[in-house]
């Protein structure tokens, strides 16, 4: 994840309180979401951002995952991402996010 | 029990993948408040 990115993560969980925070991934493959997923989990794996070591145990979800279909809008769901992830593998996507969220998510 | 309802989001949107727009659109419809937005490209 991007170095700016890490740091602002990591003032939105200091700000409103890491139990306050969802984050929403994009990612194309299934190991970067895992990357990112981490990131604001376990914190940095590469260790060069400020995220580097900071364990924020956030709840960390991608967009194609049931649990965010459920509660999203299906026509907005269907508009904006449907057509994406016809070409994403969502089953190693949801893999990656699960054995994630299983080990790291504390909220 | 619904996970986006009242929080606050972060997007990590996806040049690739799906962008952080797409996804702002779907969990502000699901009650999510949007606290950061940002589209990555991972190449």
């Amino acid at each position: 994840m991007d170095l700016e990115n890490q740091k602002r993560v990591k003032d939105i969980a200091e700000q409103f309180g890491p139990e306050n925070v969802v984050v929403v991934l994009g990612a194309a493959e299934g190991e970067a979401a895992g990357l990112a997923a981490e990131t604001v989990t376990a914190g940095d794996p590469t260790y060069a951002g400020p995220l580097a070591g900071v364990s924020l145990g956030l709840l960390v979800y991608h967009i194609c995952e049931p649990e965010m279909k459920e509660e999203v809008d299906a026509d907005i769901y269907d508009e904006q991402v449907s057509m994406m992830e016809m070409v994403l593998d969502v089953d190693e996507i949801i893999s990656e996010m699960t054995a994630i969220r299983e080990q790291y998510t504390k909220y | 029990m619904a996970i986006l309802q009242g929080k606050k989001a972060i997007v990590i949107g996806d040049r690739d993948g799906i962008p952080g727009p797409a996804i702002e659109l779907c969990i502000q419809s699901a009650g999510a408040d949007i606290a950061f937005s940002a589209t990555e490209c991972f190449v």
